[in-house]
C-alpha cells in the first residue's frame, strides 16, 4: 500500500538530513506505529506519505515515496486526497468550515462527488465515528476528543484507503484519547483501513500495533519491523516494556495484560520487600518533611465564574513544602482555572486564596511573581524575545537576579542549548525547559505547571521529573495539571482528582491513584495488589541482575545525586 | 388501481416539503439578507425617529422568533450596544462641535474655546441647543437602525452561511473569507491569552512596551495557524478539480470587472440627484447582466460539488419579499410625505402617517411567514 524506497529529506538550510535512506512497506490493512524521541523526523516521515513533503514544506526528497501506486514525485496532495487521508495535531487548527457535517463533506466537494453519493456517505460517517449526536454543532462548541473525530471523519468521507495521524491523541484526556484509539481500531479492523500513526505516549497504543517503526534520530538507521522484536531495544518504550525489559521477559509484553500473566513470579519476589516501594517513590519526600509545617498556599471554597459559567465551585487545596501535588480530572474540570487562580490570572468571585500572606489577584504582578510562578500550557505565551540568549538576559534583568542565572537553570534542566537558536525553534521539551527557567529565576516557591508533558518524549518527561523533584526536596512547593498518569506516578507526593469544578479525591499518590482504573499507572495495574507505581521503584527493590537493572539503578543514583544539587544530566551518561 | 392515481395526482399536485412554512429548517441565508438590508435600505429615508424605533423593533423581534441556538445567534445583543454607542458619540460630538445656526432653545452655554479663522464654521464649546442635541439624536438613531438590522440578519444567518451561498467562480473569494472570519475571533482569543500571560512576567499588561512583547506570540501563533490550514486544506483535495485555462480565466475577469463597473455607474445614476435618472436604470441592468454571464462563465471552471445546497423555495421567497416590499413602501413614504419621512422641526412631535406602519408591519411578516429553526423546536416537539 505504502512504499517508501530509499528516502532522504533534506529541508532548505539544515546541515543534516531529517531522514536519510528509509526503506519501508506498510501492506494494506496494517496500523504501523511511528516511534522515536522528538526531532527525530516522525512529522516527515508522515508527512511524506500524502506529499507534503516535499511539495507544501520545500526541502529536498530523494528516493520515492509510492501509495496505492501513486508517486509523490508527480501527485500533489490534493491529488492524493482520495487515497491518503491526513490529520494533524490541532483539530481545530485543520478546519475550513463552521459546521459539523459541512466539515465531513468539505473533502468530497472538492473532488466533485456527486450531491446523492455524499449524502449517503456524511450519514454513514456519521454512524461509523458516533457523531450523529453532533451533526448540526458548530465546530467550536465540540470537545477536544469530539473534534478529533470529527477531523477523522471528515477525512474519510473521501474514502481514503490510508489514514495518517500525526500525534492525534497529544492534546486529549485519557478519556477523549481512549475514544479516538477506539474508534482507529474499529476502522482497522471493520474496514481494513491502513493507518499510519505517530504518537508519543506509547502506553496507549503500542498494543494494538501490527508494524513498528523505529527513528532512533542522530542519524542512526531507521528500523521496521513488529513490536514485540522492536520494543526490545527502542529509544523510547513505554512503562509495560521497560518493566518487561527490567526483568528480562520474554516474549516482552506489551499490553498490561500479558505483563499481568508474566508478573506472577515478580509479584512474589516483591511481595517480599514492600518497603522500597516507599524508599525509591516520591512518597519518600513527605516522610523526609513531615506533614507539620505551615501551609505555602491555601485556596478555600474558591468559586471562578467566566461570565455565568462557574468553573470551580468551592474547591478548597493546601500546599505545603515539599508538596508536588498533581491536579487530574477531565478536560474543563477546572485544573487550570485553579492553578490560574493560585497565580492571580483570574480572580475568584468568592473564597480566598493565599500564597504566603499575598492575594495574588489582587497584589502587583511584580511581587507576585516572586511567590508563585506558572508554566502556561503553552510554553511560547510567556517566551518573548527573539533567541533564547536574549531570553534568559530578560529574565535576569526582569528578577534583578545574577545575570546568567537564568542560563544555568536552562542547562541544568535541558543540557545544552544553543543561545542563538529561536525559542519556537526548540523542541518541545527544551522550550518548556527555556520557560521553566525563566519563570525560576524569580525564585518563587510554589512552582505551577499546566500539562507540562504535551509533546514531550520520555526522556524530557525523565528530566523533567528530575528538576521537579529537586525542587521539591529544596523546600519549595510544586503544582501540576496533567493528565499523564505515568508522569503523576513517578513525580507527586498528592493527588487532587477535580471534578466539575470540585474537588473529589485528595490523598497520596499511591492511594488515589490506584483506587481508580482510568488513573492507575500501567505497573501498578500489572503488580496490583502491590504498592509499586513506577518502574524506578521496581528496579531498587529488585537487586542488581541484569544490565537493564544496573542503568535502572544507576538512573536512581543519578536522581539522588541531583536532589543534592549535582548534574541530572548524569543520567544520561554511558 | 383507481386509487393509487388518484393517490400519484395528489401527490403530484402537493406542495414540495420546502415550500411549508410551517417545517423546521434553515432558512436560505441570502433570503435573511435580502430581509434585512430591504429594511436597512429603508431605514435610510428615514430620520423620523419613530420610524426607526419602528424598524429597530420589527428586526428584534423577528430576530427572537427565529434565531436558532448557535452561537452567533446571540450577535444581535451586541449589535445594540453598538447602536447605543453610536447615539451617544453623534450627541455628544454634535453638543461640542456644531455650527453657530443651531435654534434657539439653550440647554447649557459651555465654556468656548477659540478656533483659527481657518476651521470656520466650526466651534469648540459654546451654546448647546435642544434643537442640535435632538437631531444629532435623531440621526444617530437612523444609523443605529441600519447597523442593527445588519446584525439581525447576522443573527439570523451568519455571514459564514451566506459565504458558503457564492457562485462558484467566486468560491476562492468565499473561502478567503470564511477563513478570515474564523481567523479574527482566534486571533483576539489569543492575544487576551497571551496578555494575561505577561503577568507570569511581572509585567502590568497596560504599558506600551508590554504590548509590543505580546505582538510577537500572537502574531507567530497566527502564522503557524496559517500554516497549519494551508496544508490541511491542501490534503483535502482544495483546488484539486480546478481547470485552469487562461482564456476561461481571462474573459471570467473581464466580465465580471465590466459588470461591477456597469452596476456601480448604474447606482450611482439612479440614487445620485446630480446624475440624470435615464442613464441610471440601464447601465444597471447591463452591468447585471455582465456579471452574470462572468459568474456561469467562471463557475464552469471549478469542477465542485456542493453539499446539500440551502433551497430557495416559497419561505424564502416570502421573506425576501417582505423586505423588499418594506423598503419600496418607506422610499413612497419619502416621496409621498417628505415632511413625514425627515421631520424638518426637530422640537416638534413628528407625524406617523398609515404608509409608516404599514412598512413596518410588512417587515415583522418573517417572523411568522419563515419556518422555525430546527434546533429549537427539537426539544419541545419529540417525545422522550
Amino acid at each position: 500500500m505504502i512504499e517508501f524506497v530509499d528516502v532522504s529529506v533534506t529541508y532548505d538550510g539544515a546541515a543534516a538530513p531529517v531522514l536519510a535512506g528509509v526503506d519501508l512497506q506498510v501492506p494494506e490493512g496494517e496500523l504501523c506505529l511511528v516511534v522515536g524521541p522528538t526531532g527525530s523526523g516522525k512529522s516527515t516521515l508522515l508527512r511524506c506519505v500524502n506529499g507534503l513533503v516535499p511539495h507544501f514544506t520545500g526541502g529536498r526528497l530523494t528516493g520515492t515515496v509510492t501509495v496505492a501506486g501513486r508517486s509523490t514525485r508527480d501527485h500533489h496532495p490534493r491529488d492524493l486526497a482520495d487515497v491518503v487521508g491526513f490529520v494533524g495535531q490541532e483539530p481545530l487548527a485543520g478546519f475550513v468550515t463552521e459546521g459539523v457535517e459541512e466539515e465531513l463533506a468539505y473533502a468530497m466537494e472538492s473532488l466533485g462527488v456527486s450531491p446523492p453519493v455524499m449524502r449517503r456517505r456524511v450519514e454513514e460517517t456519521l454512524d461509523l465515528l458516533g457523531l450523529t449526536e453532533l451533526r448540526g454543532r458548530p465546530l467550536a462548541t465540540l470537545s477536544g476528543g469530539q473534534a478529533q473525530r470529527v477531523a477523522i471523519g471528515s477525512v474519510l468521507t473521501a474514502q481514503p484507503r490510508v489514514l495518517v495521524l500525526d500525534e492525534p491523541t497529544s492534546a486529549l484526556d485519557p478519556q477523549a484519547a481512549e475514544e479516538v484509539l477506539a474508534t482507529l481500531q474499529r476502522l482497522v479492523h471493520d474496514l481494513a483501513l491502513t493507518v499510519v500513526l505517530a504518537e508519543h505516549r506509547l502506553e496507549r497504543v503500542v498494543q494494538y500495533a501490527d508494524r513498528l517503526v523505529v527513528l532512533p534520530g542522530d542519524g542512526a538507521p531507521v528500523r521496521v519491523g513488529p513490536p514485540t522484536e522492536l520494543m526490545a531495544a527502542s529509544p523510547v518504550a513505554p512503562p509495560v516494556v521497560e518493566l518487561g525489559r527490567l526483568v528480562g521477559w520474554s516474549p516482552l509484553p506489551l499490553s498490561v495484560r500479558d505483563a499481568r500473566r508474566a508478573a506472577r513470579g515478580l509479584r512474589r519476589r516483591l511481595a517480599d520487600n514492600p518497603e522500597a516501594a516507599t524508599a525509591a517513590g516520591p512518597a519518600a519526600t513527605v516522610a523526609a518533611t513531615g506533614p507539620v509545617e505551615e501551609p505555602l498556599a491555601q485556596v478555600r471554597h474558591v468559586v471562578v465564574r467566566y461570565g455565568a459559567v462557574p468553573a470551580l465551585r468551592g474547591a478548597s487545596l493546601d500546599v505545603r513544602p515539599g508538596d508536588v501535588v498533581a491536579l487530574m480530572g477531565r478536560n474543563g474540570a477546572g485544573k487550570s482555572t485553579l492553578l490560574k487562580a493560585l497565580v492571580g490570572l483570574v480572580e475568584p468571585a468568592s473564597g480566598d486564596v493565599r500564597v504566603g500572606d499575598l492575594r495574588p489577584a489582587r497584589s502587583k504582578p511584580s511581587t507576585v511573581v516572586k511567590v508563585v510562578g506558572l508554566v502556561p500550557q503553552e510554553p511560547t505565551d510567556i517566551l518573548y524575545a527573539d533567541s533564547v540568549g536574549a531570553e534568559c538576559a530578560a529574565a535576569d534583568r526582569e528578577a534583578a537576579a545574577e545575570p546568567g542565572s537564568c542560563l544555568a537553570l536552562v542547562r541544568r534542566v535541558a543540557g545544552d542549548v544553543p543561545l542563538d537558536r529561536h525559542p519556537r525553534d526548540l523542541s518541545e521539551g527544551q522550550r518548556l525547559a527555556l520557560a521553566l527557567a525563566v519563570v525560576l529565576t524569580a525564585a518563587p516557591r510554589l512552582m505551577l505547571l499546566d500539562e507540562p508533558t504535551r509533546g514531550l518524549d520520555y526522556g524530557a518527561k525523565r528530566r523533567l521529573v528530575t528538576t521537579l523533584r529537586g525542587l521539591a526536596d529544596a523546600g519549595h512547593a510544586v503544582v501540576l495539571a496533567s493528565h499523564d498518569v505515568e508522569l503523576v506516578a513517578e513525580v507527586a507526593t498528592r493527588v487532587v482528582v477535580l471534578a466539575d469544578g470540585d474537588v473529589v479525591a485528595d490523598g497520596p499518590t499511591a492511594q488515589v491513584v490506584t483506587a481508580s482504573p482510568m488513573f492507575a499507572p500501567q505497573v501498578a495495574k500489572i503488580l496490583a495488589p502491590g504498592p509499586w507505581l513506577t518502574v524506578t521503584q521496581v528496579a531498587a527493590a529488585l537487586p542488581a541482575e541484569t544490565p537493564t537493572m544496573r542503568r535502572f539503578s544507576r538512573r536512581v543514583a543519578a536522581e539522588v545525586t541531583f536532589r543534592r544539587g549535582g548534574d541530572p544530566t548524569a543520567e544520561d551518561a554511558p | 388501481m383507481m386509487r393509487l392515481s388518484s393517490d400519484s395526482t395528489r401527490q403530484v399536485r402537493s406542495l414540495r416539503p420546502a415550500h411549508s412554512i410551517t417545517l423546521a429548517r434553515t432558512l436560505h441565508p441570502g433570503a435573511w439578507w435580502v430581509w434585512a438590508i430591504g429594511l436597512a435600505a429603508g431605514a435610510s429615508r428615514l430620520t423620523n425617529p419613530i420610524g426607526c424605533l419602528l424598524l429597530l423593533a420589527v428586526a428584534g423581534f423577528v430576530v427572537s422568533a427565529r434565531r436558532s441556538r448557535a452561537p452567533w445567534a446571540y450577535a444581535f445583543g451586541g449589535f445594540l450596544k453598538l447602536a447605543l454607542l453610536i447615539i451617544v458619540i453623534r450627541i455628544v460630538l454634535q453638543a461640542l462641535l456644531s455650527t453657530e445656526s443651531q435654534g434657539v432653545h439653550t440647554i447649557v452655554v459651555l465654556p468656548q474655546i477659540p478656533l483659527p479663522s481657518g476651521a470656520a464654521g466650526l466651534k469648540l464649546g459654546g451654546v448647546v441647543t435642544w434643537e442640535a442635541v435632538i437631531t444629532a439624536f435623531d440621526q444617530g438613531l437612523q444609523l443605529a437602525t441600519i447597523i442593527c438590522c445588519i446584525g439581525a440578519a447576522n443573527a439570523l444567518a451568519s455571514a459564514q452561511r451566506l459565504l458558503r451561498c457564492l457562485p462558484g467562480a467566486l468560491y476562492e473569494v468565499g473561502v478567503a473569507g470564511v477563513v478570515a472570519m474564523t481567523f479574527a475571533p482566534q486571533l483576539v482569543a489569543d492575544a487576551v491569552r497571551v496578555r494575561s500571560a505577561l503577568r507570569l512576567r511581572g509585567y502590568d499588561g497596560r504599558s506600551v512596551a508590554a504590548v509590543r512583547r505580546s505582538a510577537m506570540p500572537v502574531l507567530e501563533g497566527a502564522l503557524a495557524r496559517s500554516v497549519d490550514l494551508a496544508a490541511a486544506m491542501d490534503s483535502r483535495g482544495y483546488g484539486r478539480t480546478t481547470v485552469d485555462r487562461r482564456a476561461t480565466r481571462m474573459a471570467t475577469a473581464g466580465l465580471v470587472i465590466g459588470g461591477v463597473v456597469g452596476i456601480c455607474a448604474g447606482t450611482y445614476g439612479l440614487l445620485g440627484s446630480a446624475g440624470s435618472g435615464w442613464m441610471g436604470l440601464p447601465t444597471l441592468g447591463l452591468g447585471c447582466a455582465l456579471a452574470v454571464v462572468g459568474l456561469v462563465v467562471g463557475g464552469r471552471r471549478t469542477g465542485r460539488s456542493r453539499y446539500r445546497p440551502d433551497p430557495w423555495a416559497l419561505p424564502e421567497w416570502l421573506v425576501a419579499g417582505s423586505g423588499v416590499a418594506a423598503a419600496v413602501i418607506l422610499f413612497l413614504l419619502a416621496h409621498a410625505h417628505p415632511g413625514a419621512a425627515v421631520p424638518p422641526y426637530p422640537l416638534q412631535m413628528p407625524e406617523v402617517p398609515p404608509l409608516l406602519l404599514v412598512g413596518a408591519l410588512v417587515g415583522v411578516l418573517p417572523a411568522f411567514l419563515a419556518p422555525p429553526p430546527p434546533d429549537r423546536v427539537v426539544d419541545k416537539g419529540r417525545p422522550r
